[in-house]
């Protein structure tokens, strides 16, 4: 990589401390701009009468209330709608074989889902349009649904799409050396483990919302969308509504929490753009939480069958596992709803020298909500297996986990190299981090006061988990399956006439503090103080194209194409200063808003005390904006510079991180207490730490939830059951500990900035440490749990106590 | 269906007297109608504190309170508490200890946070922790929000 090396030690670079958000003050004045927030003059708002059944054929709907209704404007049925909308198929041609039929935003003849839109109610008020909802009958002649996974595929299902011929979407396997054999084999102990993960979801305090204008005058549709991916849904709204791309506007303002929730198609957001456009009036959608409930995408809902190899030495000598995958009844657009197996067949085991390797996934169809990516998309599934099985193994052979692991980890020093699956990873540094974590958790003392408490009658447990995490994703993710998702981003930097810079990114912001890093990185690499960056993200009229932020992107890649504009932008401006100064380019630089020479304060980009100003930025831009007559003739000043970066060579950037959870568990009650959580964690360069740290612990907080809490359960036909927020339980305040974390930093060589991501890291990694510590804290009782939520009643259960 | 009441009230210390739907919550009309949108909605069950707000010097959910309850009411929202400054160093230290993500569910939080340090309650985490347990968070993890309220509880204290 070329670029300016000097960037991280120039006094004035913010890059590596937590400042603070900037935007924050504006979140905590109650002035946050969400897209209920917006109200438009002659709004309309939609309501959507759903699916009440899992399966089902529409015979009859009844509208003629509902629109006589007083305040009713609209009423749309799914067929309605077939001839405004564009059906879409959520397949990907790199997932070779994937299949899900055409969808439409509310259903057409078949009902698939529970909660699936039927009719939409378009009125003056939300009020008004449920009212009318209400009014709307509707006969459906009920199908046998599918709800179990498990029993999907057998022969004598239902099949929900009978085109298929059976309820299979998507199958793969991959296979690395000889895991026969080496299972065969009569030196080593095998162990066999059956894990659970169930249907969890995100849960946004923010629900899913739309605010959708059209201006028939210029064929223009302005969505404003809680979201994370703009210019995607630009792409997806031209295509399905029949617009040119250029007559949309997306613009995502602040993102009450998304975490891969809000980056999917949903029917009633496509819904109510067809409906703004068709009345040419603005019409407002926010799901209500019983339908974020229903439809916001849930994620897991895995069976895992594994197995495990190791010799009496604690060497891995094979991994093996079938995992069983149930999507609901399609594939979610445009990302699919196969990613997160793929990922499955590919992470399990990453951290580990690996050779002898078989995984098989199967995606099958079921009727309930769709299930597709979420915050650390496959990782837990994949860190619970193999750490869950190498820690069982270590405890039939008797070694320690922490020894385990020093056995098997690929060593920090033998970078590049590759998975059992042929994914490359380089700057990783396993080892490091969980030398690290043994210390900062003092993890001998801790497991010897452990086997006092035992003999107290207190179990109390430690488990652990060496992860990987993907980032930073490079066009192999989606782009190469033919998904309009772009995997490069842009970031143009402007010099304002006062002095200022103005950064517009295509990288978004949900909260985790993408505008604070991209000031940050500006600030520092150009050379003006925090308080003169303004950042503008999540518009696709204004900022450079690109992906938005979503795989731990936002830092590691629009961070990058931040730096190199700052760069490009300084280079560009110091040649102005130069003709202006008289001076050369090399001579100059711009420390805290204005041009010194170099060498004045000891050089290098110092800007020490005794740094003689030659002229502040101000001065230079008015020059150049409006005092040209003054400038050469032959100069032509840019004072706005653009950069794109993507990730080349490899297929992402891979992060790592060791993590530790204690617990202790009632035997009684079967309550756990989480008592500590510690992650150490190398996301490469750290940018902003308390940012960084924000997200790790956030996101181990979200892993809790998957972990103990957190489950949609349905019923055998297909009912959700816990579609509220009383029901639907997620860690709150009072359960949750408090989380050390520790950095290594081991940059990426695949850009100048060297930061990976680190949004998923946590959510990724805990559930496995904690299903470790809880199986730790049982293994004296003879009991063992590898089914999530670990609730207590399933705690119970393993203890054989109900 | 559509029938109103009118009433008279203060928010944020201004007078309205004004009609009402009676079936609209509080907190529906204080962001439609006042176009106050700094309380937030995310449940409308009264579970997840993301509309809590001062209704008479007590902290409520504005979703299980109907508009037309806060006849003669003095209301304070996250509006008002920046306008007249209360709570500054509360927010001060939500900015400093990076105590919100997405912002989302912050005016709510802030709110019980201000009632647990108005009402003088100690610096101690888990009884932090126990008082903040009405309010969601889906971001932060709650960590950064109990050292914000512990850092003001502790600053409070020294001045
Ligand atoms: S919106 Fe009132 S408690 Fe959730
Ligand atoms: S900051 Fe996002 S919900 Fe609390």
């Amino acid at each position: 990589m070329t670029g300016p090396l000097t960037i991280f030690d120039r006094p004035n670079s913010h890059i590596g401390k937590s400042v603070p958000r900037p935007d924050a003050n504006r979140l905590l004045q109650g002035r946050g701009k969400f897209v209920d927030d917006i109200q438009l003059p002659r709004m309309l708002h939609a309501a959507f009468v759903r699916s009440p059944v899992a399966h089902g054929r529409i015979e009859n709907m009844d509208v003629s209330q509902a629109r006589a209704f007083p305040g009713v404007m609209a009423v749309y049925t799914g067929a309605d709608l077939v001839a405004h909308v564009e059906p879409y198929v959520g397949v990907l041609d790199h997932l070779a074989g994937l299949r899900s039929p055409p969808q439409m935003p509310m259903a057409v003849d078949v009902v698939r889902w529970t909660g699936e839109p039927l009719v939409m109610v378009v009125a003056t008020s939300r009020a008004i349009a449920e009212d009318a909802a209400a009014l709307i009958e509707v006969e459906i002649d009920e199908l046998p649904p599918v709800t179990d996974m498990e029993r999907a595929l057998d022969v004598d299902a239902p099949v929900i799409h009978e085109q298929y011929g059976s309820n299979l979407a998507w199958e793969r396997t991959v296979e690395a050396g000889d895991p026969d054999a080496a299972f065969a084999r009569a030196d080593v102990t095998v162990v066999e483990r059956q894990f659970r993960f169930g249907r969890h979801t995100g849960v946004t305090l923010e629900s899913r919302a739309a605010v959708v204008e059209y201006d028939p005058s210029e064929n223009m549709l302005t969505f404003w969308y809680s979201g994370q991916a703009p210019h995607m849904m630009q792409f997806i709204l031209a295509k399905h509504l029949g617009l040119p791309e250029e007559n949309v506007r997306v613009v995502s303002q602040d993102v009450g929490g998304s975490f891969g929730i809000k980056i999917h198609t949903y029917g009633d957001e496509i819904a109510t753009a067809a409906a703004a456009r068709i009345l040419g009036r603005p019409v407002k959608f926010v799901a209500d939480r019983l339908e974020s409930f229903l439809t916001d995408i849930h994620a897991r809902d895995h069976v895992v069958d594994g197995r495990i190899a190791v010799t009496a030495d604690g060497k891995i000598a094979a991994l093996a596992f079938e995992d069983i995958t149930g999507i609901g009844p399609y594939s979610m657009y445009p990302r699919t709803s196969a990613i997160e197996a793929n990922q499955v067949l590919n992470l399990t085991g990453a951290a580990y020298t690996l050779e002898n390797y078989r995984a098989r996934a199967r995606v099958v169809f079921q009727n309930k909500n769709l299930m597709s990516q979420y915050r650390a998309v496959g990782h837990p599934i994949a860190m619970v297996v193999a750490d869950g099985l190498l820690e069982d193994a270590a405890h039939e052979i008797g070694m320690d986990v922490v020894e385990i692991r020093r056995r098997n980890l690929i060593r920090d020093d033998a970078y590049p190299s590759t998975t059992a699956t042929g994914l490359k990873l380089d700057d990783l540094s396993h080892h490091k981090t969980l030398d690290r974590l043994v210390a900062v958790m003092d993890y001998d003392a801790r497991r010897a006061e452990h086997a006092h408490l035992r003999d107290a009658g207190i179990y109390r447990g430690i488990g652990l988990v060496s992860m990987v995490e993907i980032t930073n994703p490079s066009p192999m993710f989606y782009g190469i399956g033919g998904a309009p998702i772009a995997s490069q981003d842009g970031t143009t930097i402007r010099l304002e006439a006062g002095g200022a810079i103005h950064v517009s990114s295509s990288v978004t912001e949900q909260g985790q503090g993408t505008n604070t890093i991209l000031a940050q990185i500006a600030a520092g690499v150009f050379g003006v103080a925090m308080d003169r960056v303004k950042v503008t993200t999540g518009d696709t009229r204004s900022t450079p194209y690109g992906g938005g932020t979503w795989a731990s992107r936002g830092a590691g890649i629009g961070g990058e194409a931040t730096l190199q504009a700052a760069f490009a932008l300084k280079q560009q401006v110091l040649v102005v200063a130069a003709t202006i100064l008289q001076s050369s380019p090399d001579g100059l630089d711009i420390v805290d808003g204005q041009i010194v020479d170099i060498g004045s304060d000891g050089g290098g980009g110092g800007g020490g005390k005794s740094a003689s100003v030659r002229m502040s930025l101000s001065d230079l831009a008015r020059t150049v904006y409006y005092r040209g007559n003054e400038l050469p003739s032959d100069l032509t000043p840019e004072l706005i510079a653009t950069r794109h970066y993507r990730v080349t060579d490899v297929p992402f950037v891979f992060t790592n991180a060791a993590m530790a959870a204690e617990v202790e568990v009632d035997p009684d009650t079967g309550f756990v207490k989480i008592l500590n959580f510690w992650a150490v964690e190398d996301c490469g360069r750290v940018i902003n730490p308390d940012l960084v740290d924000g997200q790790i612990r956030g996101g181990v907080v979200q892993g809790i939830g998957g972990a103990f809490y957190e489950e949609c359960l349905y019923s055998e036909d297909g009912q959700l059951e816990n579609a509220t927020m009383a029901d639907y339980l997620v860690p709150m305040a009072f359960e949750m500990p408090d989380i050390i974390v520790e950095h290594v930093e081991t940059p990426t060589r695949t850009s100048v900035l060297g930061a990976k991501g680190a949004g998923e890291a946590g959510t990724g990694g805990s559930p496995a440490a904690l299903m470790n510590a809880v199986n730790d804290a049982l293994r004296p009782l003879g009991a063992s749990i590898h089914q999530m939520p670990m609730t207590p009643e399933r705690i119970l259960k393993a203890l054989g106590t109900v | 269906m559509q029938e109103t009441r009118t009433i008279s009230l203060s928010v944020n210390g201004e007078p309205s007297t004004i009609a009402v739907p009676v079936r609209q919550n509080l907190v529906d009309f204080l962001r439609d109608t006042l176009g106050l949108t700094g309380s937030h909605v995310g449940c409308e069950h009264g579970v997840c504190g993301a509309c809590t707000l001062e209704v008479n010097g007590a902290m409520v959910r504005g979703c299980l309170m109907l508009a037309v309850q806060a006849d003669g009411a003095e209301v304070i929202t996250v509006e008002g508490l920046a306008d007249s400054g209360r709570g500054a160093d509360l927010r001060q230290a939500f900015i400093d200890r990076n105590a919100l993500q997405c912002g989302f569910c912050t005016p709510g939080m802030l709110a019980s946070a201000l009632e647990y340090v108005e009402r003088g309650g100690s610096s101690e985490r888990s009884a932090i922790r126990e008082h903040l347990s009405g309010n969601y968070c889906r971001c932060t993890g709650y960590q950064s929000v109990v050292d914000a309220v512990c850092d003001v509880i502790d600053g409070r204290a020294q001045s």
